[in-house]
C-alpha cells in the first residue's frame, strides 16, 4: 500500500534514509533540527550566502537528483535527503599583484579547465542557479567579464566541483577570474582615487581634530545643519558646499 | 507557493495607495522625537530585559540578561587540570574568528612581520560579514567628505559614539575601500563604469554606500578568506576559543580551544592575541529571531570578560526593522536596508506609510512595533504573525523595470524559491535582532583594556555608540582589523611572554561564587541548540 507522505501540517521525509514527519513550513535545515540534528557542519549563515548546507535530494519515484542550500530549501513529502559536509577542491596559489598576463593567466594557474567538456553538469548542479558551464567557457574565451558577472552570485559551496566530469573546481576558478578582472581589466574608479589621495594630504584632519574637540550640544546644532542629498536619482549640488567645514572655526 | 488569500487582499490596499504616497514626503523626526520613539517602544527598553553585573572588571554594567547569564555561568575547564607548560602552537599574533575582522586581522598582522595562526569555530568565512547585504560606508564623492560621514555616524549613535575611533573609521574608510578593490572586490560601478557606486541606508545625508549587488560581503569575505590561502597564512576551522591566557604580567598570550569534532583541546601559546568573534544574535533576546549566523552566540565577550576586559554599550542591541516574516521558513532573515536606500516604502494595514523610511534603525524597528503592537495596523500571516509590509515593486517603479534583479538578485532568488516575485509583491516584514551595538572597549589601535588583547568587528565596542548606521559594520571590521592586525604584529616583535596562567579564571568563579549569582551551565556557549520543538516554538533557551 503507498504510504501518505503529507497531511495538512505535516509531510514524510528520509534523512540518510531514515523516516520522519516534520511540520511542512520549515526549510531542510530546520526539518534535520525538529528531527533532533545539531549541527557543527552544514551549517553557517543560515541565510543562504555560505555554502555550508550544500544537501542532496530525490524525491521517491523520480529519478533526478537535486542539489539545493538546506536552509533556504522547504521540504517536500517523499525527499530523501543527504549532506555533504566538506569537498575537496584545488586551489591555484597566486599573487593577485604579480600576475603577469591576463590572457595567459588561466592557462597558468588554472589549466584543467581547458578539460570541460561543455556537459553542463555543473550549471544544473547549481543551487545558485547559475549558469556555471558558460561562465567557465567566456573564462576560456578571454572574456573575464561575462565570467565574471555570470559566476558573481557564487556561494562556493562546491556542488559543481563534485559534479565536473572534468574534475575541475569552478567556484574557484570563476574566483581566481573575477579578482582578475576587476584588479587588470576595470579601470580604477575616479571617485575613490580623488578622495584616497586627499586623505592623505591631510586634507581633513585639522577639520576633523575641530568635530572631535566639539561639545556635544554645538555637534548636535552642526548636525542637524545638514542637507539631505534627495532620495531622487541625478545630478545635485549641496547648497553650501564648504558644510561643516565653514561652522569650525 | 505564493501569499495566501488574505494577505493578497491586503496588498491591493497597498496597490491602491501608491500613487498617493509616492507624494507622500514624510519629515525626519526631531532629536526629542527620536529620543521618545526609542525610550517608549525599542525592546532594549523593556522592563526586565537586562540586568546589572554584580562582580568582575564590568561590574555594575547593565546588560541584556541572556548574556548576563553567560557571564554568569562556570567556566568550561577546571584550570587546575590544564597544563601550560606545553603548547600545542606556538606564535606571534594568534587571531580568533574567521570573518572579515579576523581575516584583515591576519592579512595585516602577516604584513607586519608576524608568524599568524587564525582559528575559527566554524568554517573560515562562516560569519555576519559574508551575510551582509547592504554594502560598506566611505566617504568618496564630491559632495561627500569624511566630516559628513562623521556627523552621521555620530548622529547615529545618538552622539554617544568615542569620538576618536569614529575620526579613525571615517579617516581610514576611503582606504580601506581602495584596498578591498586592491584585493578584487567587484564593487557595483556607475552606468560609464568609471566611479564605484553610492547609495542610501538610513541616518545618512549623502549617498555613501557601496555594495556588490546585494552579495557585499560575500564577495569581500570569499576574498580575503582566497588571500589568506594564497599568502600561506595557516587556518584551523571548529576549534573555538573556550578561554583566554593571560601571562604572569597580566598579558593575553594565547588561548585554549576545544576541536568540536574530536572534543580534544588544544593551547595556543601567542605573543598576542586578535579577538574576532563577532556578535551574539543566537543568543535570541527577549526571543525575537535574528538574521546572525549560527556561531553568534557572543563567546568572545565571555572569555574576554573573564579575564578583565572592559565591555561598553552591551544593553544596546540593534533590532534590524525589516526582518522576514513570511514565509516562516525564512523567519527573520535580512531584508537588507538597501530596498529603502531605493525608494521602498514601509506599509501598514491600511495602506499607509508611518515613518520616513531613511530613519536610522533604533527608530525605524521602534516605529514598525509601535505601527505593529501598539497602533494595530498590522499584516498577518497565516501563522498569526503580525507585521508590516516593505513595498518592493516600488523599487523598479521608481528606477526603472530589471533594477531589483541588478541590485538584489539574492533577494529576488529567495524568495522567488518560494513562489513570491518580489518585483510585483511586497514583503512582510518586523524587525529582527541583527547587530550588536556595543562589546569590548577598544581605543583606535583596536586594543582592549587587557594589554596584548586586541579587538575587532562586532565583538568590540564604541565606534558606533549606542546604534550602528547601515554599512559602517563592514566599514568598522576592515578599519579596526586591519589596525588590530598591524599593532598587536608591532607589539609582538617587542613582548616576551611569561609564565602562562589561568588563575583570573578561578578567581572570577570564586567571586560569582561568592555573590550568590553563579551559574549551573558552562560558558561560553559555542552553538545554539535548536532541536525538536525549539525548532518550531521559538523559545530557544
Amino acid at each position: 500500500m503507498q504510504e501518505k507522505l503529507s497531511t495538512n501540517n505535516t509531510v514524510l521525509l528520509y534523512i540518510f534514509g531514515k523516516k520522519y514527519e516534520v511540520p511542512s513550513t520549515l526549510t531542510i535545515q530546520k526539518a534535520m533540527e525538529y528531527a533532533g540534528y545539531r549541527f557543527i557542519r552544514n551549517c553557517g549563515c543560515r541565510g543562504g550566502v555560505c555554502g555550508a548546507c550544500l544537501t542532496m535530494y530525490r524525491i521517491r519515484g523520480d529519478y533526478r537528483l537535486y542539489n539545493v542550500l538546506a536552509c533556504q530549501a522547504s521540504v517536500e513529502p517523499g525527499m530523501e535527503i543527504t549532506q555533504i559536509p566538506f569537498i575537496p577542491l584545488r586551489k591555484a596559489i597566486y599573487d593577485i599583484r604579480n600576475i603577469g598576463n591576463l590572457m595567459e593567466a588561466l592557462n597558468i594557474y588554472y589549466p584543467e579547465v581547458l578539460r570541460c567538456l561543455s556537459c553542463n553538469t555543473c550549471t544544473k548542479s547549481c543551487p545558485q542557479d547559475i549558469i556555471v558551464m558558460e561562465s567557465i567557457q567566456a573564462a576560456i574565451k578571454g572574456d573575464f567579464k561575462k565570467a565574471s558577472e555570470i559566476s558573481f552570485p557564487c556561494v562556493m559551496c562546491g556542488a559543481c566541483a563534485a559534479r565536473c566530469p572534468a574534475e575541475i573546481s569552478p567556484q574557484n576558478v570563476t574566483l581566481f577570474v573575477r579578482r582578475l578582472y576587476v584588479t587588470h581589466a576595470l579601470s580604477v574608479p575616479g571617485n575613490l582615487s580623488s578622495m584616497v589621495k586627499e586623505i592623505a594630504q591631510g586634507k581633513f584632519d585639522p577639520m576633523l581634530d575641530e568635530l572631535v574637540k566639539l561639545d556635544l550640544t554645538r555637534l548636535k546644532e552642526i548636525y542637524l545643519k545638514r542637507e539631505q542629498e534627495p532620495l531622487e536619482a541625478g545630478r545635485w549640488e549641496p547648497q553650501e558646499r564648504d558644510f561643516p567645514a565653514n561652522l569650525l572655526k | 507557493m505564493s501569499y495566501p488569500i488574505s494577505m493578497k487582499e491586503n496588498i491591493k490596499t497597498l496597490e491602491s495607495t501608491r500613487d498617493e504616497r509616492l507624494k507622500e514626503k514624510i519629515p525626519r523626526l526631531s532629536l526629542e522625537e527620536r529620543e521618545k520613539l526609542i525610550r517608549s517602544y525599542h525592546p532594549q527598553h523593556r522592563d526586565g530585559a537586562q540586568r546589572k553585573l554584580k562582580v568582575g572588571i564590568n561590574k555594575g554594567e547593565l546588560i541584556p540578561n541572556e548574556i548576563a547569564d553567560l557571564f554568569e555561568a562556570k567556566s568550561r575547564i577546571d584550570p587546575d587540570k590544564i597544563d601550560l607548560n606545553n603548547p600545542d602552537y606556538s606564535v606571534d599574533v594568534l587571531v580568533i574568528g574567521g570573518g572579515g575582522g579576523g581575516a584583515s586581522a591576519a592579512l595585516l598582522a602577516q604584513e607586519t612581520g608576524a608568524h599568524v595562526l587564525l582559528i575559527t569555530k566554524l568554517r573560515f568565512g562562516d560569519s555576519n560579514t559574508i551575510m551582509s547585504e547592504g554594502g560598506v560606508q566611505a566617504a568618496v564623492d564630491e559632495q561627500d567628505s569624511p566630516l559628513l560621514h562623521y556627523l552621521d555616524t555620530m548622529g547615529g549613535g545618538g552622539f554617544t559614539n568615542i569620538p576618536g575611533l569614529v575620526r579613525t573609521l571615517v579617516r581610514d574608510a576611503p582606504e580601506v575601500l581602495k584596498w578591498l578593490l586592491d584585493l578584487g572586490v567587484m564593487f557595483d560601478r556607475t552606468p560609464d563604469e568609471r566611479n564605484i557606486l553610492s547609495s542610501f541606508a538610513g541616518g545618512q545625508c549623502r549617498r555613501r554606500v557601496h555594495s556588490c549587488a546585494d552579495y557585499s560581503g560575500l564577495d569581500m569575505m570569499r576574498i580575503l578568506r582566497d588571500e589568506t590561502y594564497n599568502r600561506g597564512i595557516e587556518v584551523i576551522e571548529f576549534i573555538p576559543a573556550i578561554e583566554l591566557i593571560l601571562d604572569d604580567s597580566g598579558s593575553c598570550s594565547g588561548a585554549l580551544t576545544l576541536d568540536l569534532e574530536t572534543n580534544k583541546k588544544f593551547l595556543i601559546k601567542a605573543k598576542t592575541v586578535i579577538l574576532a568573534t563577532g556578535g551574539s544574535g543566537r543568543l535570541h533576546f527577549q526571543g525575537f529571531p535574528t538574521t546572525n549566523h549560527y556561531g553568534a552566540t557572543g563567546d568572545g565577550l565571555v572569555i574576554a570578560n573573564r579575564i578583565g576586559a572592559r565591555i561598553i554599550f552591551l544593553d544596546a542591541i540593534q533590532f534590524h526593522p525589516t526582518g522576514t516574516l513570511y514565509p516562516e521558513h525564512i523567519l527573520g532573515l535580512l531584508v537588507t536596508e538597501a530596498f529603502r536606500g531605493w525608494g521602498a516604502h514601509l506599509v501598514n494595514s491600511e495602506g499607509k506609510r508611518f515613518i520616513n523610511e531613511l530613519e536610522k534603525r533604533d527608530i525605524t524597528a521602534p516605529a514598525v512595533i509601535r505601527e505593529v503592537v501598539w497602533k494595530k495596523k498590522a499584516i498577518y500571516s497565516p501563522t498569526g504573525r503580525e507585521g508590516v509590509w516593505l513595498d518592493t515593486p516600488l523599487v523598479e517603479i521608481i528606477n526603472g523595470q530589471g533594477t531589483i534583479n541588478r541590485i538584489f538578485p539574492h533577494l529576488k532568488h529567495r524568495f522567488q524559491g518560494f513562489g513570491i516575485d518580489i518585483t510585483k509583491e511586497p514583503i512582510l516584514v518586523y524587525p529582527t535582532i541583527h547587530y550588536q551595538n556595543g562589546g569590548i572597549l577598544i581605543d583606535e589601535r583596536g586594543e582592549s583594556s587587557v594589554k596584548g588583547l586586541y579587538v575587532a568587528g562586532e565583538a568590540s565596542g564604541g565606534v558606533h555608540g549606542r546604534n550602528r548606521l547601515g554599512g559602517n559594520s563592514l566599514l568598522d571590521i576592515f578599519v579596526f582589523g586591519r589596525r588590530a592586525g598591524k599593532y598587536a604584529a608591532l607589539r609582538a616583535k617587542e613582548k616576551k611572554v611569561g609564565k602562562l596562567t589561568l588563575q583570573c579564571v578561578n578567581d572570577y568563579e570564586r567571586e560569582l561564587s561568592e555573590a550568590g549569582v553563579l551559574k549551573d551551565i558552562a560558558s561560553p556557549g559555542i552553538l545554539p541548540d535548536y532541536r525538536y520543538e525549539r525548532t518550531i516554538s521559538g523559545i530557544y533557551r
